[in-house]
C-alpha cells in the first residue's frame, strides 16, 4: 500500500486519482501510525514551508515520516513535499525541513534572470544529472513536467538527479538512498507524470 | 526552457459541453470528459471548465463532472464560472480543481483574490478579466461582458497581482468572436504591466493567430481558445507543430 501524508495542507485529489489510474493501491493516511504499514510513502504539500512544517509536527508526521525513511521505506516529496525533505528552508524567514536530504531551500529569484517570471508556472523540459535514476526508467530526458513554483532547491548537488532551465540550472528531482523528491507536479505532468509516478511504485529501491 | 501553453476552455452547461462540437473518434462530441481526454492526448497544456450554470443543481452536476475528469486526465485544470466566495473555491478545489478563475467575483468582492491566495495559495487563484476598449482607456466588463464596470483594467489587473493573483486571464472583448487574431495591443499593455503569467484569450481564428501572438509578444504566457479548438479549425497537434517549426518552445 502507497500512503499519501494528510497533514491539511493541499488537495490530494489529483494524486490519489493518478495512483489509481495507474493501478497502484494508494490510500490517504492522517493517523501517523499507520505509516508504519505503508509500503512507500508519499509526501505531498502545497503552500508556504513555514506552514506546512508546523502542521507535519502538530500532525504527528514529522516524526512518522522520518522514521518511516530512516527505516527504509521509499519515500516520494512533490513539490513542497520535496522542499521540506532538505536541512533548511530560508523561505520568508529560516526553518528547519526534515533533514533526510542535505541541502537548502532558497527564493528563485536568487539565481533566476529578472526577466523571468516568479513563480516559474507551467511545463519545463527535465535533464538528467549523473546516472540515470530509477524513478525515471520510464520516460526520456527532455520530457516536459509541469512546475509551479517560487523556492528551490540549492546546496544538493550530490543529491540531484533532474534539473530544469529556468534562466538558470534549476533543481528539478532528488534522491539520497530510498528518499525521492520532485519539484514538478508528477500528478499533473501527463503521460510522462504517471509514468514517473508508475517506477515509484513498482521499483524496490533496495 | 518553459513552454508556451495551448488552454481549450470547455463551457459546461447542466453536464454538457455548450457549443456545437464536431470532432472525429469522440462518441459522445458533448461530454465533457470525453472531450477533455481527448484534448489531453492532443497535448493541451491546461484546460479550463467554466461553469455557466445558474442553480444549485447545476452546480453539483458540474462539481460531480469536474470530479470525473480529474480522475481520468492528469494535466492541470482550471475552473471558472460563479466563484464568488471562499466557499466556491473549496468547492471546485476538492473537486479535483488545481486553479479557480476569478471574474466578477472578485469585482462584486474585491478582496477575494487576496482572501483566497492566503489561503490557498496564489499559485490557485487566476484573475480574469472581459476587458474593452471605451473612448481610448482598457474598462474591465461584467456580466459576462454586458455591463461596463468603469473600472481602468492595466491598474484593476496590477492591483489583483499585488492581492496575490497567480496569473492573468485576459479576454478582450473587441476581438472575441472575430477570429482575425489576439488583442496583441491590449495583451502587450498588461504583460508589461505585472509579472505573473498572462494567458491570451479572445481572437484566435487560425493556427497562425497563435504564432503571431507569441512571435510579436514573447511575454505572453498561453493562448486560450474555445470554438477554434471545439470545431476543429485549429487542431491542436497541428499547431504545436507549427509552433516549433517557428522556434517558439512548446511541449510536443
Amino acid at each position: 500500500m502507497i500512503d499519501i501524508v494528510d497533514y491539511g495542507v493541499g488537495n490530494l485529489f489529483s494524486l490519489i486519482s493518478s495512483l489509481n489510474f495507474i493501478g497502484a493501491r494508494a490510500e490517504i493516511v492522517s493517523d501517523p501510525s499507520e505509516l508504519k504499514k505503508a509500503d512507500k510513502i508519499i509526501l505531498p504539500g502545497v503552500g508556504a514551508f513555514k506552514d506546512a512544517a508546523l502542521k507535519l509536527k502538530n500532525s504527528g508526521m514529522w516524526d512518522a515520516v522520518t522514521d518511516a525513511a530512516n527505516s527504509g521505506v521509499p519515500l516520494l516529496g512533490i513539490c513542497l513535499g520535496m522542499q521540506l525533505l532538505f536541512e533548511k528552508s530560508y523561505e520568508f524567514g529560516e526553518y528547519e525541513g526534515l533533514s533526510l536530504i542535505n541541502g537548502s531551500v532558497r527564493p528563485l529569484s536568487d539565481i533566476v534572470p529578472k526577466e523571468y517570471k516568479i513563480p516559474q508556472m507551467g511545463w519545463n523540459s527535465l535533464r538528467f544529472t549523473g546516472e540515470k535514476s530509477p524513478l525515471f526508467k520510464y520516460i526520456n530526458e527532455g520530457d516536459y513536467v509541469y512546475f509551479v513554483h517560487s523556492f528551490y532547491a540549492s546546496e544538493c548537488e550530490s543529491s540531484v538527479i533532474a534539473g530544469t532551465h529556468y534562466g538558470a540550472f534549476v533543481t528539478a528531482a532528488v534522491s539520497k538512498n530510498n528518499v525521492f523528491g520532485c519539484q514538478f507536479h508528477p500528478e499533473k505532468s501527463g503521460e510522462t507524470g504517471l509514468n514517473i509516478l508508475r517506477a515509484f511504485c513498482e521499483e524496490a529501491f533496495l | 526552457m518553459l513552454t508556451k501553453r495551448i488552454i481549450p476552455c470547455l463551457d459546461v452547461k447542466n453536464g454538457r459541453v455548450v457549443k456545437g462540437v464536431n470532432f472525429e473518434g469522440i462518441r459522445d462530441v458533448s461530454s465533457p470528459v470525453e472531450l477533455a481526454e481527448f484534448y489531453s492526448s492532443c497535448g493541451a497544456d491546461e484546460l479550463v471548465f467554466y461553469d455557466i450554470t445558474a442553480s444549485f443543481e447545476e452546480r453539483k452536476i458540474f462539481t460531480d463532472i469536474l470530479k470525473e475528469a480529474a480522475s481520468r486526465v492528469f494535466i492541470p485544470l482550471t475552473v471558472g464560472g460563479g466563484i464568488n466566495s471562499l466557499e466556491d473555491f473549496d468547492r471546485v478545489l476538492k473537486s479535483g480543481a488545481d486553479k479557480v478563475s476569478v471574474n466578477s467575483g472578485a469585482i462584486k468582492n474585491p478582496s477575494l483574490i487576496y482572501e483566497a491566495a492566503k489561503r490557498y495559495g496564489s499559485q490557485c487563484v487566476v484573475l480574469s478579466a472581459d476587458v474593452k476598449r471605451v473612448d481610448g482607456v482598457f474598462r474591465v466588463f461584467a456580466k459576462g461582458g454586458r455591463e461596463n464596470t468603469g473600472i481602468e483594467a492595466i491598474s484593476w489587473l496590477r492591483r489583483g497581482e499585488e492581492n496575490g493573483a497567480g496569473e492573468i486571464v485576459l479576454n478582450s472583448i473587441d476581438t472575441d468572436g472575430v477570429k482575425k487574431g489576439f488583442d496583441i495591443e491590449m495583451l502587450r499593455e498588461v504583460c508589461d504591466a505585472v509579472n505573473i503569467p498572462v494567458i491570451a484569450s479572445g481572437g484566435a481564428g487560425s493556427a497562425e493567430d497563435f504564432i503571431e501572438l507569441f512571435k510579436t509578444l514573447p511575454k505572453a504566457d498561453a493562448g486560450l481558445a474555445a470554438s477554434v479548438f471545439h470545431f476543429g479549425e485549429v487542431k491542436i497537434k497541428d499547431l504545436k507543430a507549427l509552433m516549433k517549426k517557428n522556434n517558439i518552445p512548446v511541449r510536443i
